[in-house]
């Protein structure tokens, strides 16, 4: 690689604003993920709740939202409910956009959020509420003092899984004519074809940065909460 | 009985009576309100849906578009398996080099969006001119889902050699194999048994992928249905049936690896199970 080559590339991000590229990402996953993290609780909330009516409507969700692609659900919240059923979140245009790729990423993996609270349910074995009940503790106490701190923490590694997902996912906005980073990588090697391995690697290494933090900082706090058994 | 719950009495069976129905009123009117909303924009007049009762967009757009999703997706699992063995193996490799160049290849391509790699694929190969224009969406979706899902492979049957009992691998060697025997006659087949749910699991999400194709010009199913219902006013209805059959195979994939779950227990020393392992955990360990 001579100075040349490096100069050349290096000038691609004059005109390119890659970091502004990657801060949409970031912005589509900070969202997405409160949203899909109240959604998927109240799902999982439903799924174990002894109310059947409430159990089946959850499961349904989880069952049609998880085997649907995720670009389909892109392009319905753009075609079907922004170009059909006229479902406008901004005046602003590029703003609106924005706002159905957040819900179109929300609903989709508060699926799998609802998934990763409920494996964490079930990682509490029955002995921990039977001997809850056994010391005198009615329903409240024994969920809140007992059942829910182990499952809380039982779920931690699948939701940073879930998490990883979705900031790998947000690069799907792309269907949902989002300007972000999968876009703009589009648009520099159409620019810049002749250095198109060195504009892939920078882009890759940008999720690498983003995604691995995540998977280190979420494994080591499941290893410090888990509960031994 | 479930953790949370203990077997109701009599109060708490009348009480749940009453909740039930409250909750049955509610989600069946969240239900009909959606459904009067879309009479009301007239997304459900019988004109917009009856098509699908029809040969025509079944012939000429859905299932082409399909042949196409399960196109990409059958040569997709046959690469990623290829892919997965390679590097499961290289991660189980006695050499350190081995291990740890095959584990920097997987942790990249696992940490790397899909997308990304499709359109790296898509602009690389048509500038480089090795292969038909026509094949490459085709190709750039096929190497887009081998890399992550192969990576993928790579790491269930590494994760799934690691849940063997030790004395698998210590009777082997006492029998007299070298490493590499007792990794391919002893340990391998067993974790490939083990995973074979979690491997089940995964197909889904290669058939979910494939709709990814759509940005890069592959005719794929979602494809298919875009360019009918943009042609014929009738856009939502037919990405709700391309969906519907996206849910329809895939369900029926979720449900074979719960039953493979339960199937394969007794031939393997490993445990099964339906989920994918969490993976995030193999992040800087052997």
């Amino acid at each position: 690689m001579d100075d040349g080559f490096l100069q050349q590339f290096l000038s691609l991000f004059d005109e390119f604003d890659v970091l502004a590229a990657f801060w949409v990402n970031i912005q589509l996953t900070f969202y997405a993920a409160i949203i899909a993290l109240v959604l998927g609780t109240v799902l999982a909330v439903m799924r174990i709740s002894p109310v059947p009516s409430l159990r089946w409507a959850g499961a349904t969700y989880v069952t049609l939202l998880r085997n649907t692609p995720l670009t389909i659900i892109m392009v319905f919240c753009v075609l079907g409910l922004w170009g059909q059923l006229g479902l406008t979140l901004s005046p602003d245009f590029q703003t609106n956009f924005f706002r159905l790729a957040v819900l179109g990423l929300s609903i989709y993996h508060a699926a799998f959020v609802c998934e990763a609270l409920r494996s964490g349910v079930n990682t509490v074995p029955v002995g921990q509420a039977e001997a809850a009940r056994a010391i005198g503790l009615s329903f409240w106490p024994a969920a809140r003092l007992i059942i829910l701190p182990q499952a809380f923490r039982g779920s931690v590694a699948p939701l940073g899984n879930v998490l990883i997902a979705l900031t790998k996912n947000s690069t799907v906005a792309a269907a949902a004519s989002v300007a972000e980073a999968s876009g703009l990588m589009k648009t520099m090697i159409e620019f810049r074809p002749d250095v198109i391995l060195a504009i892939f690697l920078t882009f890759a290494l940008g999720f690498v940065l983003i995604v691995v933090p995540i998977g280190l900082a979420t494994t080591s706090l499941s290893r410090r909460l888990a509960v031994s058994r | 009985m479930s953790t949370l719950f203990d077997v109701p009495g009599p109060v708490a069976r009348r009480r749940m009576v009453w909740v039930n129905i409250a909750a049955t009123v509610a989600v069946a009117g969240i239900g009909v309100w959606v459904l009067t909303r879309l009479g009301a924009k007239g997304q459900l007049d019988a004109a917009l849906w009856k098509p699908f009762l029809t040969a025509n967009p079944w012939v000429n757009y859905l299932l082409p578009g399909l042949v196409e999703t399960l196109k990409a997706a059958g040569i997709s699992i046959v690469t990623s398996a290829v892919y997965g063995f390679v590097f499961g193996l290289g991660r189980l490799s006695s050499s350190k080099i081995v291990r740890t160049v095959s584990g920097g290849v997987v942790e990249f391509f696992r940490a790397v969006p899909v997308l990304l790699m499709m359109i790296f694929f898509y602009l690389g190969l048509g500038q480089m001119r090795l292969i038909e224009p026509s094949d490459v969406p085709l190709v750039a979706v096929v190497l887009g889902l081998t890399f992550y899902n192969g990576s993928v492979f790579a790491e269930l049957i590494r994760s799934g050699v690691h849940g063997l009992p030790k004395g698998q691998r210590e009777a082997a060697l006492a029998v007299g194999l070298r490493d590499v025997q007792s990794l391919r006659l002893i340990e391998v087949p067993q974790a490939v048994i083990a995973m074979l749910p979690a491997i089940a699991s995964q197909l889904v999400v290669i058939l979910k992928d494939t709709a990814l194709g759509v940005i890069i010009t592959y005719p794929e199913l979602l494809d298919a249905a875009r360019r009918y219902g943009a042609g014929n006013g009738n856009i939502l209805q037919s990405l709700v049936v391309a969906a519907l059959i996206f849910i329809v195979i895939n369900y029926g994939l979720t449900r074979l690896a719960e039953a493979l779950a339960g199937r394969v227990g007794r031939r393997t020393a490993g445990e099964a199970r339906a989920e994918a392992p969490t993976l995030v955990t193999a992040i800087g360990k052997d």
